[in-house]
């Protein structure tokens, strides 16, 4: 798997995702510390505050309960682990919030209008930091490495590699189980032409290659410059322990190298991608064993992966 | 078409819905002679099972005439009398060629829902949630039947529907809780809820040649049908009796063979308050299931002993008494019956004459009545037991 992901250039992509996203990691622990920080000095030592933000001493309890605020948005970074996308954004709340209370400071009679403005001026500073850490972790492509990762599902059917291997090298079945594809039309040299399906009955297509391709064991794919969306993947067909059919591994990648558009492919359908992989591999496995895909009055053709019709017949005049 | 559909807990309604059509090669569509309400039609009547849709067809036991067959049915025909298994199994997954039909991997199209439930999904099943596949059930006037040379069963001339009617479920639920408990002569094999099937697992047990077979539940009508149709030897009402202090002087303190649990996931009884505790953790979602009978059943079963879970449950159970399962060296099987595994043979028991498996009805209604139906079998009124529809 790992070569496959190299050849497939992978390794990469990821590296930069995961790098980015202990960057961003680093960054919201130090804001963290900030918070603590400046919270306990709001909390212990409010009139201090005060005169360096060029307030008056008169607001000592606001002070306070802003220390509170902050202690609270330090200790919920510390608490929300590696991704703390939410608290991250809490802090940006209270940043508006100072940023508010300096500006009212800003226009009363008893204010040090330099220090005030000295103060909002760091105020910002910090805001601009607390956005730009929220906003990495609320990116899934661009912070979080993992995401990124390609979908592995596998699946064991009652067959030998070899028919298995005959049956998906014919790329022109797999609209029969991949309920997304709408067809695929082999054009030779081991290239073919994708259609599938998007939302608002609209169509992206593509043209991919055979990579790789060892009879009855593995065939691996990826689509060429200008497709509408980005992807790539392999079948691998292993024999199960004890002949008990064989056990079928596909992965699939939507975001190869230059391509985040592929990334948001899967939920442009509103679908996690591992699940969509998994039933159309459970959809694999009842074309193989029982000649079609099994239909139930709540699943039918045109039903989304997870909204399901009552179970009772569909009337006839609303076809299907 | 007429059909009984679920609306909410405790609302069905007989309403008027489209025809089925053949959906798969290896359908057929059968049109409905008797359909019945089974006790774990109450689970989803009660609002005990997840992933109900309103308009749900319910109904999982039903037999009736074939009308149109799929292109690729091989050995029925229209006008065949057939009965239905409330497993929808393919026959050709690792699990069909083993005879574990109600594991087929392939029959449920929801298999990611009851994944997420039940860490693997269990087959498709007729009108019981989209957990198991969203299939539209029998308690109607047609139904859908997929894979219909694995899942119907021809019935011989000459017999009657209420004859054969339950070897759609709970005649083979009752006898594979039997078979489970490995009987050997002279055994004693204890009951827990004398419902329909816990009557067939009863009968099923003498079949199997236990020798001593004993009853338990509250209502003295089921104890007395235990005794007169289903061969039980002895009987227990809990009501007034303590259990396992009955148990231990039936057996001389050493327990039964083998205790089968036949109640599920809604029981009642044990200590009031540990009945009350389960009770409200169940309203309050903390467990799903209240396990009182699975409870006592293995604390009563004997040493070595076997217990037998056919009683549904669907989630968690609490204070599970996992001390007295392991250290007494006992062992538990269980599973949603494999009906055409043995739907055969007890056909054979009942051209024989060794088994009428009607004892167990009590009321016949139409189908438009099937909503005071779940009501009056739900409530226990009128000393119901077993409710068989005509469409």
């Amino acid at each position: 798997m790992a070569a496959l992901a190299e050849s497939l250039g992978r390794n990469g992509a990821a590296h930069d995702g995961a790098g980015r996203a202990a960057d961003a990691e680093r960054l919201a622990r130090g804001l963290g510390w900030f918070s603590l920080g400046l919270g306990l000095a709001e909390l212990l030592a409010p009139r201090g505050v005060a005169r360096i933000a060029g307030a008056g001493e008169g607001h000592t309890g606001l002070i306070r309960l802003y220390g509170l605020r902050e202690i609270a948005s330090g200790l919920a970074i510390f608490a929300q682990g590696r991704r703390p996308a939410a608290a991250v954004w809490a802090r940006v709340a209270g940043d508006a919030l100072d940023l508010a209370t300096l500006a009212v400071a800003f226009v009363s009679p008893k204010s040090n209008k330099g220090r005030v403005a000295f103060a909002t001026a760091n105020v910002l500073a910090v805001t601009a930091l607390d956005v730009l850490c929220a906003q990495q972790f609320s990116s899934n492509v661009a912070a979080n490495g993992k995401e990124e990762a390609p979908v592995r599902k596998s699946i064991v059917v009652n067959s030998t590699p070899e028919e298995l291997y005959q049956f998906w090298h014919d790329f022109e079945n797999l609209p029969r189980f991949m309920r997304h594809l709408e067809s695929v039309r082999v054009t030779g040299g081991g290239r073919s032409h994708w259609v599938a399906k998007a939302p608002a009955g609209t169509t992206v297509e593509w043209d991919a290659e055979i990579t790789d391709d060892r009879p009855g064991e593995l065939i691996a794919w990826r689509s060429l410059e200008g497709a509408d969306v980005d992807n790539a993947g392999s079948v691998r067909f292993e024999r199960a322990p004890g002949g008990r059919g064989t056990i079928v591994k596909v992965e699939i990648d939507y975001s190869p190298p230059g391509g985040l558009v592929g990334a948001a492919v899967a939920k442009l359908f509103g679908e996690e991608p591992a699940q969509q992989v998994d039933a159309d591999l459970r959809r694999f496995k009842q074309v193989i064993e029982t000649g079609e895909v099994v239909l139930s009055d709540a699943t039918l053709p045109g039903t989304g992966l997870t909204e399901q019709r009552p179970a009772q017949p569909l009337a006839a005049s609303a076809g299907r | 078409m007429r059909a009984n559909c679920w609306y909410g807990k405790r609302d069905v309604r007989v309403e008027q819905v489209p025809d089925p059509k053949i959906l798969n090669r290896r359908d057929a569509i059968v049109k409905i002679s008797s359909t019945a309400i089974c006790g774990s039609d109450l689970h989803l009547y009660n609002g005990f099972m997840p992933t109900m849709e309103q308009g749900d067809i319910l109904g999982h036991e039903f037999m009736g005439e074939i009308v149109e067959v799929g292109p690729d049915v091989k050995d029925r025909k229209v006008g065949d009398r057939v009965v239905v298994s409330f497993p929808i199994s393919c026959g050709n997954c690792f699990f069909c060629q083993q005879e574990l039909y109600s594991l087929c991997e392939n029959s449920n199209p929801n298999a990611w829902m009851a994944e997420k439930l039940f860490g693997h999904s269990p087959c498709g099943i007729y009108g019981y949630s989209h957990l198991t596949g969203g299939f539209a059930g029998g308690q109607a006037e047609y139904a859908r039947v997929p894979f219909a040379d694995v899942g119907t069963l021809k019935v011989p001339a000459g017999m009657t529907d209420e004859q054969v009617l339950f070897l759609s479920d709970i005649f083979p639920t009752g006898y594979m809780g039997a078979e489970l408990c490995d009987i050997k002569p002279g055994d004693t094999v204890a009951v827990w809820g004398c419902g329909p099937v816990g009557q067939f697992a009863m009968a099923s047990a003498r079949l199997l040649g236990a020798e001593r077979v004993v009853g338990i539940d509250r209502f003295p009508e089921r104890l007395a049908m235990a005794r007169a149709g289903a061969g039980a030897s002895d009987t227990i009402n809990y009501e007034e009796r303590n259990t396992y202090d009955a148990l231990m002087e039936l057996t001389g303190g050493r327990g039964p063979d083998a205790c089968v649990d036949a109640v599920g996931l809604e029981a009642h009884g044990g200590h009031g308050l540990v009945y009350a505790y389960d009770r409200v953790k169940q309203a309050l979602m903390a467990e799903t299931d209240r396990p009182i009978a699975l409870r006592e059943a293995i604390m009563a079963c004997r040493n070595g002993g076997t217990v037998s879970v056919i009683g549904v449950y669907g989630g968690l159970i609490d204070k599970f008494p996992m001390g007295s399962f392991m250290n007494r060296s006992l062992t538990m099987r269980t599973g949603q019956c494999h009906v055409q595994r043995y739907w055969k043979k007890l056909l054979g028991h009942i051209e024989r004459g060794e088994i009428d498996p009607g004892f167990v009805i009590t009321h016949r209604m139409a189908l438009d009545e099937a909503p005071q139906g779940f009501d009056l079998f739900s409530n226990k009124e009128d000393d119901c037991i077993k409710i068989v529809l005509k469409p």
